[in-house]
């Protein structure tokens, strides 16, 4: 079992390393400091990708700044405070199944016609984070779910003999102790927001101009990818670069919201 | 109090990103929109929408013109010519982009054509067939011929490249060959060119069809495919031009009325030979003298 | 510390939260319907069942083959996936040693914000003619499957990894105690006490495979066709949406909207049937 395990994990890590070497191998050589700092040119082919990073942290900040108050919100509602068997708590839990498995085109189109005409807020950076919201609220209300739902029941009678109210024991106990549910939620969300094409191209749409406000126009990173890949002969170059950007962007984001998961855990489990 | 701080300290995070995205875009944007030359008159917004093929063009002419007029702003979405006619029809886009002819039942807008574009035949290079009459290509994309053999090439089954209903690419190809679309028996349905390309460039017995610049850019640049004479005139952007290659379309912006202000001075520069430049970079054909 | 009044208002503010969150799914249907729904009458909907094939610009809208497309390359992907990624899990808890199950886990992490366009087009340059070499023409069912099965197994590994963390360390002890070997105990103790977070990790898995569009659309050829073997090429209801809706207009948008419609009904028909799954493991 140990070997059969053991090659699983190197299954995996081969994978991964074929993708990432692929993407290593072509993009290492356009990446540069002025990549990072100058604006693309001739459709992208030549010229950097700066207006679009800053778009793509607009969207992702809007995205998650929506999604994490509502999705924790949801999560602690569902777990703590409503009964398992409850008309209310089922009806969410079921539209948000529903939710999680709704395609990333269509979200592009609800997104389109919701938030851009609906809601009057056109191509914007505004509705295109807002649909990604929308997009990986299940995947972080499960994953804080999980991690609420793993605190042993005792956690919570001792706090109750201790005095504690539900919410005071929730903030003080119960969250730090989710936290890698929560931690996890975040990591698979923001992967998903940063990774949407589909959801993007309708939403917050395909201007690569450096944005003024979260009304403007942005193309997200995912998006310039697939532009370069698919539409534009002779981008390969800078979508592999660009492409490996993501992915280094990617590793530290992910080591700083598990570091910071980490430290908030420990720091939270000593006040008690 | 030990509440605020635990508030507090779950929002860091999330300020710290806020902030630096606030940070690299104030100090990127205030180095970046130096206006350059102004001129007078022009000031206000356009938007464009519709065809993927177009929108790449198009926001590179709308660059050079918003940065000879430093008022405008033209903002260039992607989406498809119908996501054009549609967009343009209910005022949603000033101006709307579309990657063909109009359709009859389109007649009610106004077309002004900003460049051309032909649609090339392609086989992988290592394929030995030279050409292909216009009743073979029929053949092969009806399944009448299965195998290259029977085209004089190497004995192996015919992998054949269609693009998906609606395209306008499709549309064309299927005009010129006289194919019911219906009729078309593919192996592989893509989406964009670089897909078709692609696919072709991964599979020795595949045969695609692509808008011509992208083949002819792909084939000079190192990628295995091999574009075909049609009807025995070469594919080449030069034989677009000169009107010799059958298979070719308009690449169109339209309007719901007759544009009038900043619309018909944007339009008029589209149509100007101050982007022939841009025109040919994007491997398009130029309309102006 | 909290006075019952504010305790009252927090949980109104909670229920707040979660009306907004139930309520898009609610939204997203409501719009599938409104776009979809005067079509629908007109033609009824049978046809999307019956007709001879996916012919929009002809009239002919049988969506049927795309639904057995979405199907098989969903269970294809899952049925390979999910052991993966749970085996990956255990090797991270309670195989490697520390160092390598952070690395490991660092790079799971990693795997799962790739975007998909870039997962499809190392399906489409790297993967797609190595299959086409084994048996033409190469875009497949079995690239879709491959191809979805390294996009989801991050989903499942992750989920499963953070269920494994939260096994109160009690139960390895017992369990260590008892002499039992390490493959069993993950076996007999730790998969049980997970379970309720391996069948999350295999819903949200299950949803993105349904859901997942652009690499799908890259690999799998696209033709409408029901697949007769592993090599051959077909559509996901998916694809089939992204491939047309900018270029259709009229019934043809209409018609790609009741796609829509049908994968939405694919995904509450799966969501039941956990449903029903989790019941009876509430008595158990």
């Amino acid at each position: 079992m140990t070997l059969l395990i053991w090659s699983v994990a190197c299954l995996v890590v081969g994978v991964l390393l074929w993708l990432l070497g692929d993407l290593i191998w072509h993009g290492i050589g356009q990446l540069s400091w002025a990549f990072l700092t100058t604006a693309p040119q001739k459709a992208g082919r030549a010229g950097g990708i700066a207006p679009i990073l800053v778009s793509t942290a607009l969207i992702v900040g809007v995205c998650l700044a929506t999604a994490i108050p509502l999705g924790v919100g949801t999560a602690v509602l569902l777990v703590e405070f409503s009964p398992q068997r409850g008309l209310f708590g089922r009806l969410v839990r079921l539209s948000l199944d529903v939710l999680a498995g709704v395609p990333s085109i269509v979200f592009g189109l609800f997104g389109n016609a919701f938030f851009s005409k609906t809601l009057g807020l056109g191509f914007s950076i505004l509705a295109g984070g807002l649909t990604l919201a929308c997009m990986v609220l299940p995947i972080l209300i499960r994953s804080t779910q999980e991690g609420l739902r793993a605190v042993p029941d005792d956690y919570r009678r001792s706090a109750a003999a201790l005095g504690l109210s539900r919410t005071a024991a929730l903030w003080v106990l119960l969250l730090p102790a989710a936290m890698p549910g929560l931690a996890v939620g975040i990591l698979l969300g923001l992967g998903r927001a940063i990774a949407e094409t589909a959801a993007l191209i309708f939403t917050s749409g395909y201007v690569d101009r450096m944005p003024d406000s979260l009304l403007d126009s942005g193309r997200a990173l995912s998006v310039h990818i697939f532009d370069l890949a698919m539409n534009i002969s002779g981008g390969e170059a800078n979508a592999y670069a660009s492409a490996l950007l993501l992915a280094i962007g990617l590793m530290v984001i992910n080591a700083i919201i598990s570091g910071l998961a980490h430290w908030f855990r420990g720091s939270r489990i000593q006040v008690i | 109090m030990q509440k605020t701080r635990q508030n507090s300290r779950a929002l860091m995070p999330l300020l710290l990103g806020v902030t630096v995205a606030l940070a690299v875009q104030s100090c990127s944007s205030s180095t970046l929109s130096k206006p350059a030359n102004s001129s007078p008159q022009a000031q206000g917004k356009l938007v464009l929408t519709g065809s993927s093929t177009v929108a790449p063009l198009v926001a590179e002419i709308a660059k050079r013109y918003e940065a000879q007029n430093p008022g405008v702003r033209i903002d260039v979405q992607s989406g498809g010519s119908s996501r054009g006619i549609s967009d343009a029809r209910q005022g949603v886009a000033d101006i709307g982009m579309v990657s063909r002819a109009l359709k009859p039942a389109e007649k009610d807008l106004q077309a002004f054509e900003i460049a051309k574009d032909g649609v090339a035949l392609i086989l992988h290079q290592d394929n030995p067939v030279a050409k292909l009459s216009d009743a073979q290509v029929v053949s092969l994309y009806t399944k009448k011929i299965t195998n290259w053999q029977e085209v004089g090439g190497k004995d192996a089954p015919i992998t054949v490249v269609n693009k998906a209903e609606g395209r306008s690419t499709l549309e064309l190809f299927a005009k010129y060959f006289k194919l019911e679309t219906k009729a078309i028996k593919a192996d592989v349905v893509i989406g964009e060119n670089e897909q078709a390309i692609k696919t072709v460039a991964g599979n020795p017995n595949a045969i695609g069809y692509v808008s011509i610049g992208s083949a002819e850019y792909d084939a000079k640049n190192g990628s295995s495919i091999k574009l075909l004479p049609v009807n025995d005139v070469m594919a080449s952007t030069a034989n677009v031009s000169n009107q010799t290659f059958p298979i070719s379309r308009p690449l169109n912006l339209v309007t719901k009325t007759a544009p009038t202000g900043l619309q018909k001075v944007f339009i008029e520069f589209a149509q100007s030979s101050a982007v022939t430049d841009i025109v040919k970079e994007q491997y398009f054909v130029p309309v102006a003298q | 510390m909290f006075p019952w009044l504010s305790e009252a208002i927090f949980i109104g503010v909670l229920r707040g939260l979660a009306v907004v969150s139930g309520v898009v799914a609610l939204l997203i249907l409501l719009f599938l319907l409104q776009e979809a729904l005067p079509f629908l009458q007109q033609i009824g909907f049978a046809r999307f069942f019956q007709d001879a094939s996916w012919h929009p610009v002809s009239q002919e809208y049988n969506l049927l083959p795309m639904l057995w497309g979405t199907l098989f390359v969903t269970v294809g992907s899952v049925l390979l996936a999910t052991p993966l990624g749970i085996l990956s899990a255990v090797f991270c808890q309670y195989y490697a040693p520390p160092a390598i199950a952070q690395v490991y886990r660092r790079l799971i992490e990693l795997l799962a914000g790739i975007p998909s366009v870039v997962y499809g087009f190392w399906g489409l340059v790297v993967l797609v003619p190595l299959i086409g070499q084994l048996h033409p023409p190469g875009p497949s069912l079995l690239a879709g499957i491959l191809i979805l099965s390294v996009m989801i197994l991050p989903t499942v590994a992750l989920v499963a990894d953070a269920s494994f963390s939260n096994v109160p360390p009690d139960y390895l002890r017992g369990a260590a105690a008892l002499g039992l070997g390490r493959w069993a105990t993950v076996r007999s103790v730790v998969m049980p006490a997970a379970k309720a977070g391996l069948l999350a990790g295999v819903m949200l898995e299950t949803g993105r495979a349904i859901g997942e569009t652009m690499a799908v659309l890259m690999v799998c050829g696209n033709v409408v066709q029901v697949p007769d073997s592993l090599f051959a090429p077909m559509r996901t209801l998916t694809a089939n949406i992204a491939l047309e809706v900018a270029y259709a207009v009229g019934d043809h948008r209409a018609a790609l909207f009741v796609s829509g419609l049908v994968l939405m009904g694919l995904i509450v028909v799966l969501v039941a049937i956990a449903e029903v799954i989790q019941q009876g493991k509430i008595y158990d």
